[in-house]
């Protein structure tokens, strides 16, 4: 867990804008529960290192782990990752790490999963797990994302409708046809949309700090408890 | 600065403790609440890492970087109870 594993770029994947996927073959990984990340060190030729966590798109029992990442604009990591690390590149990675923000396939009560922009990647593992578990399990995803084009894994999330209920709710610029103005979520969209506190769900919120304090704090005045919204946060706006 | 979550120290603190530390309960010196370490406030900077009590905000414990190794000053957490 805590040990430095070399991975190799298998293949990347553009899938917004501004990010994209990226497939790494890590011997002796190992495998990873839904929701977890992985520490990614950079080190430059000075020796300088910086080290990030990304969460892993995938969960399987396999050394392929997929990641998805966002670039920020003023990233010391990020732009590296999504503009230059080419296929055959080495990285160094850690874990599978944490065991808190985690959905497992034997897990049977209703799950509401929130995410915000790229917060999607760790809810993406949990809807493929759930999926290739055969859970029955009730799944509902509230997806806030900017536009249309910002969507990860737009056509595998279409694809496992069949498996979970989707509600997208865009900020800045709606599909055309679309029956709404684009507008941020609210406590009311939130009361909408989600699987309601009497039913007990367990809800996974990830994206932005402002977005999951927000949503977090909204989901106990809806009569969450608190025990059961896990949240993840990583910074940006 | 804005703040992460606990989530984010797990490959951090596994190089101390050996083990997963984010569902680790930790006591608040300052306010006494016990919570997971992933729901910790965590600042991160260059200079090292804050993490702060999501009930009170008191300064937990902060890790700083010697020489390539963890440092960790635990004096704001009254009791650490592993998973």
């Amino acid at each position: 867990m805590g040990r430095w594993k070399s991975g190799r770029v298998v293949s990347t994947r553009e899938e917004t804008p501004s990010g994209r996927s990226i497939v790494l073959d890590v011997p002796g990984w190992g495998g990873n529960i839904a929701g977890q990340h992985v520490d990614v060190r950079l080190t430059a030729e000075d020796g300088y290192t910086a080290t990030r966590s990304y969460s892993i798109a995938s969960a399987d029992g396999s050394d392929r782990i997929e990641l998805a990442v966002d670039r920020l604009p003023d990233g010391e990591v990020s732009p590296f990752l999504v503009d230059v690390l080419a296929v055959g590149d080495e990285l160094e990675v850690r874990g599978p790490l944490g065991g808190w923000f985690v959905w497992k396939p034997e897990q049977t009560e209703p799950v509401q999963l929130i995410a915000g922009g790229s917060g999607i990647v760790p809810i993406v593992a949990m809807i493929r797990a759930h999926a290739a578990a055969g859970s029955r399990a009730r799944f509902e995803l509230l997806y806030s994302v900017r536009t249309p084009s910002d969507v990860f894994f737009a056509s595998e999330l279409e694809g496992l409708t069949t498996t979970y209920g989707r509600t997208t709710v865009y900020t800045r610029e709606v599909p055309t046809g679309w029956p709404v103005l684009p507008g941020r979520v609210t406590r009311e969209v939130l009361a909408e949309h989600t699987i309601p506190a009497s039913e007990r769900p367990s809800v996974f919120v990830c994206g932005p700090t402002g977005f999951v304090e927000a949503i977090a704090d909204w989901l106990v005045e809806l009569g969450h408890d608190p025990a059961r919204v896990k949240t993840e946060r990583f910074g940006g706006t | 600065m804005t703040h992460v979550d606990g989530n984010v120290l797990a490959g951090t603190l596994s190089e101390i403790f050996e083990q997963d530390m984010t569902t680790a309960a930790g006591e608040c010196a300052g306010c006494g609440h016990t919570a997971e370490l992933a729901v910790a406030l965590v600042y991160l900077s260059g200079a090292g890492t804050v993490v702060r009590c999501s009930t009170c905000g008191d300064v937990l414990f902060t890790i700083i970087d010697v020489d390539g190794h963890p440092r960790i000053n635990l004096s704001g957490v009254a009791l650490l109870r592993m998973p």
